[in-house]
């Protein structure tokens, strides 16, 4: 049965990750993500899970990938600073396709930044932060309720994909307290164990091999390294690394229409506002209360793989305007795909754009 | 015990240089767990990075090879999430003392039932010969080719100090011995930390004048003192001889652990 609460979005996180099945947290503590793990030491307990308080992220991401091998659903939290630290195994993660998610709480940076201040300013660290080329399943909450729905979503991925999902909000929404409702159950994703006959990493036609959990007498070799279908280090071998490399990305890529999730409002509009996680508050109240001609909203929960079929949502487009805590990540992305100008807005500090200032931007270029 | 149980014969040869004693401190590891009758589809080998590191790969059980230094921090994970599988870690000086130090006194300190076997070959092996944290004062390396002028660690004592709950340090030619720390380091509940003085012809001795394997070996069997009399001599305001390399059991108690089954 549905269940009406008031709470703060890390909060929401946590308790969305315990209904998904999560039952590993490692982690480090770092503003403001911190109530996460928090939430996760008082809870796992008492579900018969495990917390535990790594040395650092670099560790947490190393025991939540560990965890994961032995078949159990795990996660971390962070913010850019943390993140920062993960990136290395984050590939490895990537790489021997383990299930994981990730949670990041971002605030202002480069470095120390701003740590209890909001902002977007991981959107390509966790695109591109990795070495090599890898995809990224990214969701990007934009309120209480959406932590945690895009918490389970997020586990739900990662099982599908065999992949980190990593939810990337923001310290608004993490912090902000707002009324939820749980649900009596949700849907959640079981591991498909690797078929019997089959290598360990092969795939059939989805990509996606059946995952071999340690402890089960697979027997399984997992490597970091590029690997065969057995799993076996062949890093002289240009075609299994090609190979390897290519199923990798395009596991994800390829599914980027199954994976979309996106809001459309006022289709027909001429100008149209894209955005994601909390700016886009911002923009849904603009939409709802403008006077004159209607603003197109386009709002992401996905934001990576790019669901660039999305645009075309909007068939009497003339501009894309993009609001962003950062100084214009996904606004890069979006002009990759389309011929029409886009405009970003770039917002640094923490706060949030105002209505007034997009309304501004929004009649700027309807003028041009 | 048959090599089928615990090695993958369809992963031979190894990638080791002929007389690099990796194999031979694998091949003792792999005697004390069939000896105890551990079940290898109930047995994890985790090791991080390097050419000590890469013995997981031969090891027919579950193995996960991970990042540089990371070994302790993936095993803790898998030990927590599972805490009846057996779980043993590969690693090197360099993996664990340098860009693992944090993860190796924090797993110490938190003593998890882990049982880490660390060939100490006091060099990075696997890039080509650089300095290590125990690569002793003097010693020439790619990056000390002056002679290394910081101190080395002594990892036995550093386990010790951080907590471990069994510690032990033996050589590459200690073959009977070192199978019993193996042993004894799996049954004690909590950390378990076995330091094994490894030789790298390749990399090592080469360049400090050790050239034959046997040089490295006879060094092993005529310098080692077994701790029990080292500690005699410094009870006695005794000298000890500074090359001496110090081997024996360093601690075995039942301190409070972490990741056994309740
Ligand atoms: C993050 C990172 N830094 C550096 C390296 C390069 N690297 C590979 S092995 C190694 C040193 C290994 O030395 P040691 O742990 O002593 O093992 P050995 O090869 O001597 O057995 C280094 C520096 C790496 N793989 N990853
Ligand atoms: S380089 Fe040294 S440690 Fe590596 S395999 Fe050769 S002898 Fe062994």
């Amino acid at each position: 049965m549905t269940r009406l609460d008031f709470m703060q979005g890390n909060v929401a996180s946590a308790e969305g990750a315990i209904a998904a099945g999560c039952r590993f947290f490692g982690g480090y503590p770092i503003t403001p993500s911190t109530e996460i793990a928090e939430r996760m030491a008082a809870r796992l307990p008492r579900v018969g899970g495990t917390f535990i308080q790594m040395e650092d992220e670099i560790a947490s991401i190393a025991a939540v990938i560990g965890a994961s091998w032995t078949g159990m659903k795990a996660m971390t939290a962070t913010s850019g600073p943390g993140f920062s630290l993960m990136l290395e195994n984050l590939g490895f993660a990537v790489m021997t396709e383990t299930p994981l998610v990730v949670v990041d709480i971002q605030r202002g940076g480069p470095s120390t930044g701003q740590p209890t201040m909001s902002s977007q300013g991981d959107m390509l660290q966790c695109r591109y932060g990795s070495h090599g080329d890898i995809a990224t399943i990214a969701l990007a909450p934009a309120s209480v309720q959406e932590m945690y729905d895009l918490t389970v979503k997020a586990f739900n991925l990662a099982e599908r994909f065999r992949c980190p999902a990593f939810v990337m909000a923001d310290e608004i929404v993490g912090h902000m307290r707002e009324r939820i409702e749980i649900p009596g159950s949700v849907e959640v994703a079981k591991r498909r164990p690797l078929e019997p006959g089959r290598l360990p990493f092969a795939a059939g036609p989805d990509l996606v091999p059946g995952f071999p959990s340690f402890g089960r007498g697979y027997r399984v070799h997992v490597t970091g390294l590029t690997h065969d279908e057995r799993g076996y280090p062949a890093t002289n071998d240009e075609a299994v690394h090609a190979a390897l490399v290519e199923r990798l990305v395009t596991k994800v890529e390829s599914s980027r229409r199954e994976i979309a999730d996106y809001e459309v409002m006022n289709p027909d509009a001429d100008v149209v506002i894209v955005c994601y996680g909390a700016p886009a508050r911002t923009v849904l109240q603009l939409a709802a209360e403008q006077a004159g001609p209607p603003v197109g909203v386009l709002r992401f929960r996905v934001v990576w793989p790019f669901p660039e079929h999305a645009l075309g949502e909007f068939p009497n487009a003339e501009a894309f305007i993009v609001p962003e805590q950062n100084m214009g990540q996904l606004a890069r992305e979006i002009e990759r795909h389309t011929s029409l100008p886009v405009v970003p807005v770039p917002k640094l500090g923490g706060d949030l754009h105002t209505p007034g200032e997009l309304a501004r931007v929004v009649e700027e270029v309807r003028r041009r | 015990m048959t090599f089928e149980t615990w090695l993958r014969a369809d992963r031979l040869p190894h990638i080791w240089c002929s007389g690099c004693s990796n194999g031979t401190i694998l091949n003792c590891t792999l005697t004390a767990v069939d000896d105890l009758g551990l079940d290898p589809d109930r047995t994890v080998f985790v090791g991080g990075i390097g050419c000590s590191s890469r013995s997981v790969g031969y090891v027919a059980t579950d193995s996960l090879h991970t990042t540089h230094g990371r070994a302790l921090a993936f095993a803790t994970g898998v030990k927590l999430a599972d805490p009846t599988l057996n779980v043993l870690v590969f690693t090197g000086d360099g993996d664990l003392a340098a860009i693992g130090g944090n993860h190796f006194i924090h797993s110490c300190r938190r003593n998890i039932d882990l049982t880490v076997v660390c060939m100490n070959n006091l060099i990075y092996g696997m890039t080509g010969g650089q300095g290590s944290p125990t690569t002793p004062p003097g010693a020439l390396s790619t990056t000390t080719p002056y002679g290394a002028s910081e101190p080395a660690f002594d990892l036995a004592q550093l386990a010790v100090a951080a907590g471990a709950n069994y510690v032990a340090r033996w050589t590459s030619y200690h073959v009977r011995e070192l199978e019993r720390a193996i042993r004894a380091g799996i049954e004690t509940p909590g950390l378990s930390f076995i330091e094994v003085r490894a030789s790298c012809p390749t990399n090592y001795g080469r360049r400090n004048r050790l050239r034959d394997v046997t040089d490295q070996i006879e060094i092993f069997r005529t310098r080692s003192m077994l701790k029990a009399k080292y500690d005699r001599l410094v009870a006695a305001g005794s000298p000890v001889p500074p090359d001496a390399i110090v081997v024996g059991e360093f601690v075995r108690r039942a301190n409070p652990v972490m990741g056994v089954p309740p």
